[in-house]
């Protein structure tokens, strides 16, 4: 392949379009909002251009981390069962035989067709008091009950009380976990396949069995893919508000939903802006750290 | 890899024109886009969603010749933030009551010039002076409705207080309030005695706290679905606005609608005309059209909530007009309060209500 120094202007022909696309939506709206985190608001929520930290200040309060801590919280739980349930699901897709692979990446990529909002309902429509599980669950029991009464113990059960699976905290995260699934397998899956199965087949040679195999061999090997796949779902999820909002209880507010307020009814950006650069800072840190770390893995490794 | 420079000059003055012509289309297409709006034979509009009759629109154009552009909005903020930097091409929008006052204050909106709507004479006194809105300048009175408590006949007998869903815990764990700062607030106000737009920092911290301690008690905030869950059978007592309720009721005969006594936040909607409006005359056409008083009564009776315009009332359905979840009985619309713009204050509500949501 031919190196861009020799072609500079073809280089920047083809860089171009992407790059002026990258800069003007996204650099300069993300300046903007930038600008307005340090603006002021209007008494009827316009943006009075100032200078002034009192956003950032409203931000550090301690209701807004709590909020924020309670999120990020959310978001672990959210990796970590994303991860329980993806990766075996990308290994299963990896070790396939080959004529099975992509029918079943196509399996995990379908759901994305469909619209977030509508596949959230869907979930409303499952989890619900009067809801497909507490029709399957209804189903069963009457059918035990119905044994039950053969044998004359038909009392044993009692009658069916539905379970209060919705508008609480375990239906948001069944929410998080199932849409942000696809974005752990994808990267793992990719590890994996580019993987040389000839370190695996060296160690089973070697004598170490599945299980040591997987801990000390594969895991470290498929690290860059779950390292990715783990990030991406923990960044999408904390700044979630659909699913919060519309599977969630009383007690389920993210920050995503507080940012989303400040921009709607609470005609506040400025503030809005506030919060979610506080995130984005936060956000670039980790990502600084883990870059600084790889770093100095591949300096140490070239020493 | 083949070398670029093997390409030919071809490729490279095809990707020259294809770039000018991309170019070119997208300032022509804005240049027709602009043209566009400001036609001799179109109106714009910009309205909820289902706020309008099944053949207002059609009866208009046929009238006077004149299109109809007619896009919708899903809340008052998303139109509100679309007007913050000028008025994007609208002659018509329908804003609601403290909407109309944030405008107003905003230099927004153009005054109402009466001569040219002679249809305003079938509007009820009633709305003619509005606090949002003293004299009544810049809007015309459309629809207005209530919030209330819709609930199930079977099992939860008629609410007559806000306590039933403030501060009792009688029907704990089936309750869903609306997921709406404002009116949930100014319904908690009420409920304490206090005025529905307070800016006095005591009186929300009140509010908040109340709210708080019944937190334990309720299901959900619902921003717009409460009467869905209700007939869902997911809650039994819902604060909802009448014309939602109403439309679950028609599905399903053991639900309810009812305003309790201390009464509640009455919101009223009105044609406005945005300053900056390309089709100046044509917004005119539009509004007195719309007041006409069968045009009137024709979208009343296909969104079933309460008109303003007194003409109208003769045509409407009888059943709607005797129905107190649509037309409220004057002794309770003498306690019931309109929200205005609370200014400054906003950010307290709205820290109430974070506090609310993260306790």
């Amino acid at each position: 392949m031919e190196s861009w120094r020799r072609n500079k202007l073809a280089f920047a022909i083809l860089t171009l379009p992407p790059s002026a696309w990258l800069v003007v939506f996204f650099t300069l709206p993300l300046v903007i909002v930038w600008l307005y985190s340090f603006a002021e608001r209007g008494p009827q929520g316009q943006i009075l251009l100032a200078f002034t930290f009192a956003n950032y200040d409203r931000a550090l309060e301690w209701i807004h981390l709590s909020i924020i801590w309670k999120s990020v919280w959310i978001a672990a739980i959210t990796t970590t069962l994303c991860f329980v349930i993806g990766f075996p699901l990308a290994m299963g897709i990896a070790f396939a035989p080959r004529r099975f692979k992509n029918p079943l990446l196509l399996l995990v990529v379908l759901p994305f067709w469909t619209n977030l909002l509508i596949r959230t309902y869907a979930w409303i429509a499952v989890l619900r008091t009067r809801g497909f599980l507490n029709f399957g669950l209804e189903w069963l029991h009457d059918q035990v009950a119905g044994a039950l009464a053969l044998v004359g113990l038909s009392d044993l059960l009692g009658p069916f009380q539905p379970l209060e699976l919705l508008y609480n905290q375990y239906a948001v995260i069944i929410g998080l976990v199932y849409v942000h699934l696809p974005f752990l397998v994808l990267p793992v899956y990719a590890t994996l396949e580019k993987l040389d199965k000839a370190y695996l087949e060296a160690a089973l040679d070697l004598g170490a069995g599945q299980w040591r195999m997987l801990w000390t061999v594969t895991i470290p090997l498929a690290l860059p893919g779950i390292v990715s796949g783990c990030l991406l779902v923990s960044i999408l999820s904390l700044g979630s508000f659909l699913t919060p909002d519309l599977l969630g209880g009383t007690d389920s507010a993210m920050i995503g939903n507080l940012i989303a307020r400040q921009f709607s009814s609470s005609r506040d950006w400025p503030f809005g802006a506030a919060l979610s650069f506080l995130l984005l800072y936060a956000t670039f840190l980790i990502l600084w750290v883990r870059a600084a770390q790889a770093g100095r893995s591949t300096a140490s490794e070239a020493a | 890899m083949r070398s670029i420079r093997n390409w030919g000059g071809d490729r490279r003055a095809f990707l020259k024109g294809s770039g000018a012509a991309a170019v070119a289309l997208s300032f022509g297409g804005g240049a027709v886009h602009r043209g566009a709006l400001a036609q001799s034979d179109q109106v714009n509009v910009y309205n909820w969603d289902t706020y309008i009759g099944d053949a207002t629109l059609k009866t208009f154009t046929e009238s006077s010749g004149i299109a109809v552009q007619y896009d919708l909005y899903a809340n008052l903020e998303e139109m509100y933030a679309k007007f913050q930097e000028g008025n994007p091409g609208y002659d018509v929008i329908f804003p609601s009551d403290y909407m109309i006052e944030t405008m107003i204050k905003a230099d927004m909106l153009e005054e109402i010039d009466r001569s040219r709507v002679p249809n305003f004479a079938n509007i009820d006194q009633n709305f003619l002076d509005p606090s949002f809105d003293p004299g009544c300048k810049y809007n015309v009175p459309y629809f207005w409705g209530s919030v209330g408590i819709g609930y199930r006949k079977s099992k939860v007998e008629k609410p007559d207080s806000w306590k039933v869903v403030f501060d009792s815990d009688q029907y704990a764990g089936r309750i869903a309030l609306l997921a709406d700062a404002r009116f949930v607030l100014a319904l908690a106000l009420m409920y304490l005695g206090h005025s529905a737009n307070s800016t006095s920092a005591e009186e929300i911290a009140a509010a908040r706290d109340l709210l708080i301690k019944q937190k334990k008690h309720l299901k959900a905030f619902v921003p717009d679905s409460g009467q869905d869950m209700l007939i869902a059978g997911d809650v039994d007592v819902v604060m909802e606005w009448n014309g939602d309720v109403l439309k679950v009721m028609a599905e399903d005969d053991d639900l309810s609608y009812a305003v309790p006594n201390e009464g509640s936040v009455v919101w009223v909607d009105g044609l406005c005309i945005p300053k900056g409006a390309p089709n100046l005359d044509n917004a005119y056409k539009f509004i007195n059209h719309v007041q006409d008083a069968k045009v009137n009564a024709e979208i009343a009776n296909t969104i079933h909530y309460a008109t303003a315009n007194k003409a109208a009332r003769e045509f409407v359905d009888p059943a709607d007009l005797n129905n107190p979840a649509v037309y409220l009985p004057d002794e309770i619309v003498a306690k019931c309060q309109s929200l205005i713009d609370v200014g400054e204050a906003l950010k307290l509500y709205d820290e109430a209500w974070t506090a609310i949501q993260a306790a």
